[in-house]
């Protein structure tokens, strides 16, 4: 009887001494939690992970975010005592928050690989975001359409293909006439729903207005300003007026519409033309009932009659910055390190991240043959290689706030409605984004 | 007796006290704290003071919030509870098929909230599509569709509380009544509301509390569109909390403003309603 005490007694011990033992093991091996952010790709993430903790005996941890709710996920996984050892940030205005876990890459290796280092996320003379995926984005156009169109006996216009649309004068007189012809082209409309259903409306109040944004950065000479001015409004407004004039949706039913929705449309063959970016492709392809080829999907630069846009390509940049957390034990952090220079310099790597998570990094480790099979970067690179065209960069990560960027959106619908005129569009806009960028301190 | 009570008080209180603890007691002091912090994570906060506070009406979206919301408790308030009344007068009379009625009316409220709206959105838009129009062309459209969805979420689970009341009743008083003369009005107004006073309190409370702190019907249906006003309190808070760096106290404050508007309320027609009662 009391032997058998003595030995539960034991017992207990030693389950309590494994189990505070097994968290002492934790902490003695150096371990990588990455925090994903898209979620499309969580799958692939943790085939990685299994892949790099066989090859390195280091263990991996991969958590994804939901779509749309990174920040919130962040912020309560870094508070744990366990907390990601690599994260994402979306550019300088995510970097304001995140500011004090950010360890400085500078000295890294993945640094030192970056083709374009002013891409990174600099701060005084530390590096402490850097981009890993590079994106584009643009009007994509289905070309069977398009050529079509060019083989039709009535068109209004002298230019025989595409490849002539140069200026936002031409696109407009080619969408303007296409409408005029869309039975005999058997489409809806000629651009995809403008969807601005709740969440929805990214394409125009981030992405399309990254364009006058840029060119008055442009002729600033600058990359952030505290105020704007809005000089290129009238651009901006040029090319809304074209999308929404010439869609497939009427204007009051836009509010219904989400990009799923648009990406759907294209894909179904009932409009030539959506403005997305080269992700979009997946859900081309992924759409039952797709009867667009791959060869005919192609990218056209999103043109607004800005003098010498003839010139402009696609815009092309990255809202996509890892970073390495600087409050992670100093051995998560080099482990976290080995895992980047693993994913981008080693061929097993590089092959993951070609054909699993399908980025094109923009790493000098990356050979020119070394891209994802994928038609909208193969259009990509056809830009990138053109010497005689400059992308516009992604200057939307600059924006001030998402508050900034909703109330652009609501004024978007607003003017789409017919409620609200341009002119206080602007002049609302040229104020939130003063007040918005005095409010984040 | 009372000796082995004290004995084993905590084994018994002892686990909901701990849960109790961490899951209200704690957050909630947690989040007076940071009402007056500068935070990005719980563990990195910097005292402001007040300054939070006055953030919080730097423009006006929580106010506008604020009124949106009350409006849209008054008018839904009065819908449900009059519809959750008369349905539980009409389910306790012994209709055929009662049981099956109670049932479907009760239904909508096993849905959660986001996907009522979204399906509610659908359901709205395919009918303004007639139109030509989509919720979020006007505010009203918005305001209207988060009564239509509340009313039918919740006029089913107000009708049971309701028809648990009235069954509650005992049959001699209404003989009573009915022997007297009195009228199906004069009963209605004299003996059933009187004594389904309690029920009505419960239901009250649950409609004011549950209107005002609405969130996810908001989020999916219209998520605040057009612009924000069609935005409710909870809302404003979580776009405050997430949409602009640095802003956390705020939401955090606004959340907690808004915790003190409810308590008010609620606490004051509580009061009321209490008044009222009558044991039979």
């Amino acid at each position: 009887m009391k032997k058998n005490k003595v030995f539960r007694y034991l017992l207990s011990a030693l389950m309590a001494a494994a189990l505070f033992g097994g968290c002492a093991k934790k902490n003695a091996v150096p371990s990588v939690y990455l925090l994903n952010f898209k979620a499309e790709i969580q799958a692939q993430w943790e085939e990685v992970a299994a892949q790099f903790t066989q090859e390195t005996g280091i263990p991996m941890k991969v958590v994804t975010a939901a779509s749309g709710g990174y920040e919130q996920t962040l912020r309560s996984e870094i508070a744990k005592s366990a907390p990601p050892t690599v994260f994402n940030i979306n550019g300088p205005v995510g970097y304001k928050t995140w500011a004090s876990y950010c360890a400085d890459l500078k000295d890294t290796q993945l640094y030192s690989w970056l083709l374009d280092k002013s891409m990174a996320i600099n701060s005084g003379s530390g590096v402490y975001g850097i981009p890993y995926a590079v994106e584009t984005y643009g009007i994509i156009y289905n070309d069977a359409i398009m050529r079509k169109y060019f083989a039709l006996p009535n068109k209004a216009v002298n230019i025989a293909g595409v490849g002539d649309i140069k200026n936002f004068a031409t696109l407009k007189a080619v969408v303007e006439d296409m409408t005029k012809n869309k039975a005999a082209l058997g489409i809806g409309g000629v651009f995809a729903s403008t969807s601005f259903s709740p969440g929805e409306d990214w394409r125009w109040q981030t992405h399309l207005a990254n364009l006058p944004i840029y060119y008055e950065y442009q002729a600033k000479n600058v990359g952030d300003l505290e105020k704007i001015e809005l000089t290129y409004t009238k651009n901006y407004q040029n090319i809304f007026d074209l999308y929404i004039n010439n869609s497939i949706t009427d204007r009051k039913m836009i509010g219904s519409k989400t990009v799923g929705d648009s990406m759907s449309e294209f894909a179904l063959g009932q409009v030539a033309m959506v403005q997305n970016g080269n992700w979009g492709w997946s859900q081309i392809a992924g759409e039952s009932g797709n009867v667009v080829k791959p060869e005919d999907v192609k990218f056209l630069p999103i043109y607004t009659g800005v003098n010498g846009e003839e010139t402009q390509g696609l815009c092309t940049g990255t809202e996509n910055f890892i970073c390495v957390n600087a409050r992670a034990p100093a051995a998560d952090q080099e482990a976290s390190l080995k895992l980047l220079e693993w994913l981008f310099n080693t061929p097993a790597g590089k092959k993951n991240v070609i054909e699993k998570l399908g980025f094109v990094a923009p790493f000098s480790t990356f050979g020119p043959q070394e891209r994802p099979e994928d038609p909208l970067v193969k259009e990509m690179f056809r830009y990138l290689d053109d010497s005689g065209l400059n992308s516009v960069a992604w200057n939307f990560p600059t924006f001030p706030s998402q508050e900034f960027k909703n109330e652009l959106g609501a004024a978007l619908y607003q003017y789409a409605l017919g409620n609200k005129s341009w002119d206080d569009l602007t002049k609302e806009t040229v104020t939130s984004w003063a007040t918005e960028k005095a409010a984040i301190q | 007796m009372e000796k082995s009570l004290k004995k084993y008080f905590l084994f018994f209180v002892g686990p909901t006290l701990i849960a109790f603890l961490i899951a209200f007691v704690i957050p909630f002091i947690a989040g007076i704290i940071l009402s007056f912090a500068r935070f990005t994570t719980m563990t990195d906060i910097s005292w402001v003071g007040f300054s939070n506070y006055v953030r919080a009406f730097s423009n006006s979206d929580f106010v506008n919030a604020l009124k949106f919301s009350a409006l849209f408790t008054v008018v839904s308030v009065i819908i449900i509870n009059v519809a959750a009344f008369s349905l539980a007068l009409l389910l306790t009379r012994g209709i055929m098929g009662t049981n099956i009625f109670r049932t479907m009316i009760f239904m909508p409220n096993l849905i959660g909230g986001i996907v009522l709206g979204y399906i509610w959105q659908f359901i709205i838009n395919g009918f303004l599509s007639i139109f030509g129009v989509t919720i979020t062309v006007d505010a009203k459209y918005g305001f209207w569709g988060l009564v239509i969805l509340s009313n039918w979420q919740f006029i089913g689970y107000m009708m049971i509380i309701f028809i648990a009341g009235i069954q509650n009743i005992p049959g001699d008083i209404m003989e009573a009544a009915t022997i007297d003369g009195a009228g199906p009005f004069t009963v209605l107004r004299k003996i059933t509301i009187p004594l389904v006073m309690p029920s009505i309190t419960i239901t009250l409370f649950m409609t004011i509390a549950n209107s005002f702190k609405m969130f996810d019907q908001n989020l999916a249906l219209t998520a605040g569109a057009p612009g924000k006003e069609t935005a409710m309190v909870a809302l404003d808070i979580y776009n405050t909390f997430y949409s602009r760096v640095g802003w956390e106290g705020v939401g955090q404050a606004k959340a907690l403003m808004f915790f003190l508007v409810v308590v008010v309320i609620t606490l004051v027609q509580l009061t009321i309603t209490r008044r009222k009662e009558i044991t039979n």
